[in-house]
């Protein structure tokens, strides 16, 4: 690699050593930490809107779940030996993630916990980033299910009156917690939940905005739905796994959702629960989700119709976050068996 | 020009960056002191030498030929005198046997004047483009005699001129198209009737609408039925023989096939203006039109070169080198070789050097697979270049044949859209080296 003078005169040696490598020599401008910083910045907005829908401590939390991600990252691959990539983004948006799937009413301190099992043992020791079989911030979020199962179910706040953002901050959570729509609607029946929450335009409008009772980042759709739109704008996602994903619930809850067939309300199960941030956000997670477009239909079908039969005959109200842990496993299953087209097989056969 | 023809799978569109040289017209270099010829300078056979040392040679005589195997003879590009027969710097095979040629500077240039080639019977075209030494110059470096008789099984029907130059920075092809169009098209039709055929399409890509315009103007001056000139879409890598086949005719190369098996045979543009020469004028193949460019070098230039001109002596010519020089590449920048010395000849395959600054190329650490599937979304050939580096790195490389390893052509579509920025190519030739076909 040395640089000595040349054949002729006129060359003088640079300084530095020219790098030998192989092609290609180019690189496009895209990178791990661009996809995982634009990801974290579509879920900005909601994460602004959820202050103005269930107060200022929805702030507090995902900031405590960023940190203790990042934090829990760094020392595990530091424990591990291996080198510490936080700059990278993925831990961050994790801990965006996972505090957006967890109620606005708990203790902050939880997503500390969740930090700890989704990336140190959901993660790093599965291999980091690209080895992972489950989502990280789903399978925090699991283990506090699993873990808090109260205050996971029941710390929920309805929106605050007007801008009263400090409403929630430090009262105590018991005194104003309500229940999901989701939660009403399964334990109560229609009737209680068109009384709570209101039937027609009114009803999909405010949800559709993010006004109703949920977790920190799952209620806003349309800016969800937004942040989805210019991952898409980007080439980040494509649409199969979020469309598959939405089709297949408001198709399945459609049909078997109601009293009778035929007479279930999709969009009220597209807008309630954490479906389009799961279909936009979690779903469509590189690691955990499969490589082809034949794949990913499977795969997104595959949420959907689990999230439906969870939701309709589990314990649970909402069957989005186990729906895609479940899934999760099967992506490289999925890819092994819808293979891109080879561009020519061998002439007489065989690949 | 709104149905544009392209290949439909994968492919990606790097910066062209053809802008430094495409207005520079091709400009010829002075002779060099010395010539370093590298005996192997294509697919096949290395020659074997038929001069000794201090030999005196003539501009065009044969000083190496192959006897046995796949090969073609190798003129000396000037009168000289032979040096040595040692070894060279190689940009793969680090060095490689060569031959040493002091140019003789005083000597008269050899002229060839234009000479009957309508009359003459196939088998002697044939015999003047194997004696001229013609390899396909676009890089791939196959003799092109060999692809002119194609296997009887198999009948030829259409032959596709490669004016595709996908590879960004180089203009070498799109300044042979402007300033010579004539004696491409005629080398395409000594090429036709070589084949015994009619059909010809002239691939361009339309980032060059001047090189489209000049073609298509002598193609309508000779007015001779068949011959058609096809825009194509800018799209990487457009050049690349299936991909150009698929793109133009819609036919599908099987893997481990050569083009002829569906009927057709690519040549580069420029194989057609050495066919030409070698035909009509008689000049055998010891020139090379060559694209310099990017940040590092003082002067960007097409230059029209002798075959064994170091690139030391280029650099000399064209003003020296500049700081921020990062990587010198022989070929393009998506599938070039980067080498450690400017001693380095170029050989009938070279078709650029190109002097890349820090801003030009990437040199970031790669990360962990994050399973992203770009990769799968860029590989023209369908395949799974994340898996085939997983293996390697599982150190399983023996198993990546499934995944038709065999198949990739290394065009680097998949290494450049990664965005852990993982060295897929030289995973896959890892591969290669360890898999079993």
């Amino acid at each position: 690699m040395s640089k000595e003078q040349v054949s002729g005169e006129q060359i003088t040696a640079p300084a530095a050593l020219w790098k030998v490598s192989v092609s290609p020599h180019l690189k496009s401008r895209e990178s791990v930490e661009r996809i995982m910083w634009t990801v974290v910045a579509c879920l900005v907005p909601p994460l602004i809107l959820s202050v103005f829908i269930f107060g200022i401590q929805t702030l507090l939390i995902t900031a405590v779940s960023v940190l203790s991600c990042v934090l829990v990252e760094a020392a595990s691959q530091k424990a591990l030996g291996r080198p510490v990539t936080v700059r990278d983004g993925s831990a961050v948006l994790t801990g965006m993630l996972l505090a957006f799937v967890i109620p606005p009413g708990v203790s902050p301190l939880l997503p500390i916990l969740a930090a700890v099992f989704a990336i140190y043992i959901g993660k790093h020791l599965l291999g980091g980033i690209g080895y992972n079989f489950f989502n990280p911030a789903l399978l925090g979020r699991a283990f506090l299910l699993a873990s808090f199962p109260v205050a996971m179910t029941s710390a929920w706040l309805p929106p605050v009156e007007g801008f009263g953002i400090f409403a929630y901050f430090g009262a105590s959570v018991d005194a104003v917690s309500t229940a999901t729509p989701l939660a009403v609607l399964k334990e109560q029946g229609l009737a209680a939940f068109t009384e709570a929450f209101g039937s027609g335009a009114s009803l999909y409008g405010s949800f559709f905005l993010g006004w109703r009772p949920g977790c920190i980042g799952e209620t806003s759709g349309f800016l969800l739905v937004l942040g989805g739109l210019y991952l898409l704008y980007r080439g980040y996602i494509t649409w199969h796994i979020p469309v598959s994903v939405v089709a297949t619930v408001a198709l399945l809850t459609w049909i078997f959702g109601g009293e009778g067939y035929f007479a279930g309300d999709p969009l009220l199960a597209v807008l309630s629960g954490g479906v389009l941030l799961g279909a936009i956000f979690m779903a469509t997670d590189y690691v955990t989700s499969p490589t082809t477009r034949t794949a990913q239909l499977v795969y997104g079908f595959g949420i959907g119709a689990l999230t439906v039969l969870i939701r309709l005959k589990g314990g649970y109200p909402e069957g989005i976050c186990y729906a895609i842990l479940l899934m999760n496993p099967l992506s490289t299953v999925l890819d092994g068996w819808f293979k891109p087209h080879r561009f020519a097989p061998p002439a007489g056969g065989g690949r | 020009m709104n149905s544009l023809l392209t290949f439909p799978k994968g492919g990606v569109h790097p910066p062209e960056s053809k802008e430094q040289t495409q207005g520079l017209a091709i400009e010829v270099m002075p002779l060099p002191d010395e010539l370093e010829l590298i005996l192997s300078q294509h697919i096949g056979a290395p020659c074997t030498p038929t001069v000794a040392k201090r030999d005196v040679v003539a501009e065009g005589a044969v000083i190496g030929t192959v006897s046995k195997g796949l090969g073609v003879p190798l003129h000396a590009p000037a009168a000289g005198k032979i040096k040595d027969i040692g070894m060279s710097a190689h940009p793969v095979r680090v060095s490689a046997p060569s031959i040493t040629l002091t140019v003789d500077r005083e000597a008269t240039p050899a002229a060839y004047p234009a000479r009957d080639w309508q009359n003459l019977p196939t088998d002697e075209l044939l015999a003047r483009v194997a004696a001229a030494g013609i390899v396909g110059i676009g890089g791939a470096g196959f003799p092109t005699h060999v692809k002119l008789r194609p296997p009887a099984d198999s009948p030829v029907d259409t032959l596709v001129l490669n004016g595709a130059e996908c590879e960004p920075y180089i203009t070498a092809d799109h300044r042979q198209m402007l300033e010579s169009p004539a004696e491409i098209l005629t080398g395409a039709r000594i090429i036709l009737k070589i084949l015994g055929i009619d059909s010809c399409h002239i691939g361009i890509e339309r980032n060059k609408p001047d090189a489209i315009t000049e073609m298509s103007r002598v193609v309508a001056e000779a007015d001779q039925a068949g011959i058609v000139v096809r825009p194509l879409q800018v799209k990487y890598p457009q050049g690349s023989e299936k991909q150009l086949i698929q793109a133009i005719t819609g036919r599908k190369v099987p893997a481990m096939a050569l083009p002829s098996s569906v009927g057709v045979v690519v040549h580069n543009v420029g194989t057609a203006k050495a066919v030409y020469d070698a035909v009509a004028l008689g000049k055998p193949l010891y020139e090379k039109v060559v694209t310099i460019a990017g940040q590092g070098i003082a002067r960007p230039a097409n230059l029209l070169v002798k075959v064994g001109t170091r690139v030391g002596d280029i650099v000399n010519y064209l003003g020296g080198l500049r700081p921020g020089l990062a990587k010198v590449v022989m070929g393009g920048p998506m599938m070039g070789f980067a080498v450690s010395t400017l001693d380095v000849p170029i050989t009938k395959t070279t078709s650029a050097v190109l002097f890349l600054g820090e801003e030009e190329i990437d040199s970031n650490p790669h990360s962990q697979c994050i399973r992203c599937g770009w990769c799968l979304d860029a590989c023209p050939m369908g395949l799974e270049p994340k898996e085939i580096g997983l293996y390697v790195e599982a150190n399983r490389p023996a198993e990546t044949a499934q995944f038709g390893v065999f198949d990739c052509f290394e065009c680097g579509s998949c290494a450049y859209v990664c965005p852990a920025k993982r060295p897929l190519v030289q995973f896959v030739r890892l591969a290669k080296m360890k898999a079993k076909r």
